[in-house]
């Protein structure tokens, strides 16, 4: 009987034909609509950031995986190192100088994620604790956003970009601070962070939200980003990626929170639309709080974890320091998975008549 | 939830209810249910396992060459859960041997290999007439006896579950075959509605339910439509179509599919008034109870895409898998597995000659799309998709961690033990991580150490016992020590010689440390041996004494002889009662010496003793000494020291033979060889001068020392006979005392050794050049001691 196999081989036989490689890739793939709307908005930049990134987490990953003697290339391939560094590159300002994407991600890979056991033992989102470090460390760098492409009054080139970043100078010698300057020699932030200063100063949220960087319902740029954000997490979300607690509960609560805010005193606040259309919204709903290392795994869990995001994002931006606040909300929610997950464990079969 | 309804109102809505989780593999079952069910050709030997149910193996009723009939009964069942084996076919019974079982590990069980004859000869059927006037009893009884088991994969033998005390309000029947690629239920309704309706009729009668239901997937429209129209008159019983989802056909997951309950955990169906039956089984019971044949056979299916012509078959038992495949032709695939059961809860077959049993009913040959090799095992990245997947909610990636680390408090906190195995989290993970592999594994891990928590309590508790046994024994040994030494001293006390005895105590206990100062390690045997072996030469002495034909000496040689046994044995008798006292006594090499130089100094007075005796000895004796005897005596001293010499290093050299057995040969040889006669002679003749010479020692003995000796009692006699006879006994102790110190003497120092060994070669010399000495020991050696020991004791005696 040669065809028998002597090989003891557990049941089942067969499984979904979804691995954790193809896992990490359908991710990386979801993000693509987002980052080509950066890419239109923001420039040369965000492509540099985002080779940077990835080079620099697939040699961390591999250096560290080597010191702890494990297989290098088949873990490399699992595309967990790829996807943090793809999404910490997505995050960071994308003229910032070279050093913060290789510290950002070098922390992220090698602290949060390696020394802690590698993929799967990870008690914090890698990416979110690298933003986070690089945020504290650099907040001059890390909140250095350029306007819009549209709004510019120079048009860079890819040379230009790499040149800014890593040389802080375009080719024609300008700098940051030159750059960001408005034709009207107003300094121009992240409509976040613009909404929040504006608003410090007395602005009303109608007359803040008229400005040019607003757009129409977002913030220009911000609110394209999002919504391909958005459609590339349907997309995983109907290819079985992710699942949709998360990005529910995130979704909903943040919509809830602003909605409040916004009945209470519509003229200091974001509209819900807004919260839900700028900043990182709708990359944290799908991209960041899904990562389902770090995430809560219970079905009940998992919207509760999403919920939490959701309201300490929108809590935040509303009262917080930063003009953004998904980073430090998913770290926070990081912490309280053991807690979640203790809590909502579901009623195992046969338990339920156990009075 | 659980609604106001009771279970039977709860049913009768005709409700479907959902289970959480479960999973979708692609079913594949169109390659095999297109066709009838075929007749597998009857294979040319069945290997017939004597157990294929959950239980015991019933006992063997036939043996090897035996012709058996089909359906003849090949064992019988035992008491408790067993059940009894027929033959598929008739045949011969050719052996039992041990050959693979229908196991995931394959190992070897006790399986009868049976020679089909062709002829399908059958013995008469045996029906259960009139079924419904029949008892819950009799009927389980006929489903024991026609070996019904489950077979739905669990194989447990039906009688039991029919035999029911709790009431069943529920029977469920279980045609879900949720499992891909599994087609034998989907045929068997197809074809045989009419017979699994009876069989459910038969079983809900038995049973005693009120209500039946057929629960059947609704990918198999076929059989639905077959069993419908069986169904038509019939009210009781009715068709539930749940919707296709792997592991529906779970009888958890059953029960909450068609009532919206949920068996408690531990628990059975039973204790929801539920009863659940497999499909197969129905069929079985009717071909047991109304056609009267016993359970042979089953239909098996063989598929996947590696078979040319998947189908189902009615196999018998015993038929290999190697010749299903072979019928069904098969193309092997890369990394080809063949799996018996299912792809989802089935198991690998290692050996073509593993037979088809109660419980199979697949055999799968899928291809390596179908059924990829699992790849290396990747890190869980928490993704919960087994937790989505599991059909009793449990948390798998929590108890994958806790599997690992094997905490076993965690798993069970976790509620392992409520994992029915389906494979469906192994199914979806992502990181093709064997999830259910590590819950079995920690299952039987659990189960193990349970097991031996139990074991080790046992043994602990044994243990306890003995030491508390042990520890009443000592005290009542003790206790008897005590009272013992209480007997003792009272005696001691009653009896107004204490003081005599004391003396002999003393005497003892001073001799006793010479003793054990030279000879502690071993003293007991050696002594022993040299003690038997005086004992045995004093016998020889006086038998030789007797045949050397002196009358006059032959009774004085008696007494003399028997004395010194007595003295032996005694002496014997009080070192081993001594050398259990005093082995704790540790000796310097120092005290050694001294003792040695004691003994020595011991001996030469011993010597001097003798000689002031010879010079001084009165004339009251009867023959007169003259030089010659004196010399004579001198000589007999010195043979009998050389003996005692002699013996004790005998003894020393084969310390384990018997000493009767030393002394044999010389007492045997006696009067076979004319040459030891004459040593024997010669030794008499010592012998006899020895006793004389005691003799005469004694009486002058008896007027001078106040200590008498051991030849008073012939004289003694008229004083108190108590008196003497402790007398006798402190004497005889002092002197087996003394003997010792002096061949501990012998042995250390080699001046005295050589000192001795003149005469003994004078002695030689005299007797005969080449004279053996054992004769001579024998006669001489007892005697020698005894008045040596004599001798001794009035100096050991003396501090008295």
């Amino acid at each position: 009987m040669k065809f028998l196999s002597n090989m003891f081989v557990s049941s089942p036989h067969g499984r979904v034909r979804l691995t954790t490689n193809q896992v990490m890739r359908q991710v990386m793939y979801a993000t693509s609509l987002g980052l080509l709307a950066q890419l239109i908005f923001f420039g040369w930049g965000v492509l540099i950031q985002v080779a940077l990134c990835v080079a620099v987490a697939l040699v961390s990953e591999a250096i560290l995986l080597s010191l702890r003697e494990k297989p290098v290339r088949a873990t490399l391939a699992d595309g967990s190192a790829m996807l943090t560094g793809l999404l910490l590159a997505l995050s960071i300002p994308p003229f910032a100088p070279w050093w913060i994407a290789v510290i950002g991600t070098a922390f992220a890979v090698i602290i949060v994620k390696q020394l802690y056991g590698g993929l799967g033992f990870n008690l914090f989102n890698p990416a979110m604790a690298g933003y986070v470090v690089l945020l504290i460390s650099f907040p001059v760098a890390m909140t250095n956003w350029l306007p819009p492409a549209e709004l510019l009054q120079y048009t860079l080139t890819f040379t230009d970009a790499l040149s800014i970043v890593f040389t802080d100078f375009t080719l024609d010698g300008y700098d940051m601070t030159q750059l960001k300057l408005a034709a009207d020699g107003i300094t121009m932030a992240t409509p976040l962070d613009n909404f929040k200063t504006q608003i410090s100063q007395g602005f009303t949220a109608t007359e803040v939200s008229s400005q040019a960087i607003y757009g129409s319902y977002g913030g220009i740029g911000w609110e394209w980003i999002n919504l391909g954000f958005l459609v590339g997490g349907l997309w995983m979300l109907k290819a079985g990626t992710i699942r949709w607690h998360i990005p529910a509960g995130l979704i909903a609560s943040l919509f809830v929170c602003s909605s409040i805010a916004y009945l209470a005193a519509p003229d200091q606040a974001l509209t819900p639309v807004q919260h839900l259309f700028s900043g990182a919204t709708m990359f944290a709903a799908f991209f960041i709080a899904t990562d389902p290392v770090s995430a809560s795994t219970t079905t009940k869990g998992r919207l509760i974890y999403g919920a939490l995001i959701g309201a300490l994002i929108f809590v935040i931006r509303q009262w917080g320091g930063y003009p953004d606040g998904v980073a430090f909300a998913v770290l926070l929610a990081n912490m309280m998975v053991p807690l979640l997950d203790y809590y909502t464990q579901p009623t195992t079969y046969g338990h339920r008549a156990k009075r | 939830m659980q609604s106001d309804l009771t279970l039977l109102e709860q049913v009768k809505l005709g409700k479907i209810w959902d289970f959480p989780g479960g999973v979708h593999p692609p079913e594949r079952k169109h390659l095999s249910n297109g066709s009838a069910i075929a007749e597998f050709p009857m294979p040319d030997a069945l290997y017939i396992p004597l157990k294929q149910h959950i239980g015991s193996a019933g006992e063997l009723i036939v043996s090897p060459e035996q012709q058996v009939k089909k359906g003849q009964a090949l064992t019988q069942a035992n008491s408790g859960l067993s059940l009894p084996i027929h033959a598929p076919t008739s045949g011969t019974v050719k052996e039992i041997i041990n050959h693979v079982s229908a196991h995931p590990s394959g190992i070897a069980e006790p399986t009868l290999v049976l020679v089909p004859d062709g002829l399908d000869q059958a013995v008469e059927a045996c029906p259960l007439p009139n079924w419904p006037e029949q008892s819950k009893a009799d009927i389980s009884n006929h489903l024991q006896k026609m070996a019904v088991a489950g077979l739905g994969g669990a194989t447990f033998p039906t009688y039991v579950k029919t035999n029911n005390q709790k009431p069943v309000e529920v029977l469920i029947i279980n045609a879900v075959e949720c499992e891909p690629y599994i087609t034998s239920d989907d045929v068997l309704m197809r074809h045989h509605a009419e017979e699994i309706v009876q069989g459910c009729q038969i079983l809900a009668h038995t049973i005693g339910a009120k209500h039946t239901l057929i629960g059947i997937e609704d990918n198999k429209p076929e059989a639905i439509e077959s069993m419908q129209s069986a169904l038509a008159d019939i009210t009781d019983i009715e068709i539930r179509v749940v919707p296709t989802k792997y592991p529906s056909g779970g009888e958890k997951q059953l029960i909450q599919l068609l009532t919206n309950q949920q068996v408690p955990s531990g628990g059975l169906p039973l204790d929801l008034g539920i009863s659940v039956q497999n499909v197969g089984t129905a069929f079985a019971v009717k071909q047991a109870i109304i056609d009267g044949t016993p359970l042979i056979n089953r239909v098996v299916t063989v598929t996947g895409e590696s078979i040319t012509k998947p189908q189902n078959l009615w196999v018998p038992f015993g038929a290999q898998v190697k010749d299903l495949l072979a019928f069904a032709g098969m193309t092997a695939d890369k990394n080809q597995r063949v799996i018996m059961g299912g792809p989802m809860m089935g198991f690998n077959i290692m050996d073509g000659a593993m037979p088809v049993v109660k419980a199979t009913n697949c055999i799968l040959a899928a291809n390596d799309y179908y059924m990829p090799l699992r790849e290396t095992e990747q890190a869980c990245i928490r993704c919960g998709d087994c937790a989505a997947a599991c059909p009793a909610e449990l948390l798998p990636q929590q108890m994958l961690w806790f599997s690992k680390a094997q905490d076993q408090e965690k798993l069970e906190e976790y509620n392992l033990f409520d994992c029915i195995e389906c494979g469906a989290c192994a199914y979806v993970c992502p990181s093709q991580i064997p999830l259910v592999q590590y819950y079995r594994t920690s299952k039987a891990e659990i189960r193990q150490a349970k097991e031996d928590k139990v074991k080790a309590e046992k043994a602990k508790l044994r243990f306890e016992q003995r030491q508390e046994r042990l520890e009443k024994e000592k005290e009542a040994r003790l206790q008897r020590h005590k009272e013992a030494a209480e007997r003792r001293r009272n005696a001691m006390a009653k009896d107004d010689s204490a003081k005599d005895k004391i003396a002999a105590a003393l005497a003892r206990a001073k001799a006793k440390k010479e003793g054990a100062a030279t000879e502690a390690p071993e003293p007991a045997p050696k002594d022993k041996v040299a003690e038997a072996i005086a004992r045995a030469k004093a016998k020889k002495a006086a038998q030789s004494a007797e045949t050397a034909g002196v009358a006059e000496d032959t009774n004085k040689d008696k007494v003399a002889a028997a004395i010194a046994r007595a003295k032996a044995k005694k002496a014997a008798a009080q070192n081993s009662e001594d050398k259990t006292a005093e082995a704790t006594d540790s000796i310097s090499p120092e005290q050694e010496t001294k003792d040695k130089v004691a003994a020595a100094i011991a001996r030469a007075k011993a010597k001097k003793a003798e000689k002031q005796q010879a010079d001084s000895k009165p004339v009251t004796d009867d023959e007169t000494p003259d030089a010659e005897q004196e010399k004579k005596d001198k000589v007999a001293a010195a043979i009998a020291r050389a003996k005692a010499k002699k013996a004790e290093k005998e003894s020393q050299q084969s310390p384990t033979e018997d000493p009767v057995t030393e002394v044999d040969p010389a007492m045997s040889v006696e009067t076979a060889d004319p040459e030891q006669e004459k040593k024997d002679k010669v030794a008499a003749a010592i012998a006899r001068a020895k006793a004389k010479k005691a003799e005469k020692e004694a009486q002058q003995a008896s007027t001078e020392a106040p200590v008498t000796e051991d030849d008073s009692a012939v004289s003694a006699s008229t004083e108190d006979p108590e008196q003497e006879k402790k007398d006798k006994v402190a004497a005889a102790i002092a002197r087996a005392k003394a003997k010792k110190a002096e061949k501990e003497a012998q042995q250390g120092s080699t001046e005295i050794v050589q000192e001795e060994t003149v005469p003994t070669e004078q002695v030689e010399q005299v007797v005969d050049a080449e004279q053996e000495k054992k004769a001579k020991v024998a006669a001489a050696i007892a005697r020698a001691k005894a008045k040596k020991a004599a001798k001794e004791a009035e100096q050991s005696s003396e501090p008295e």
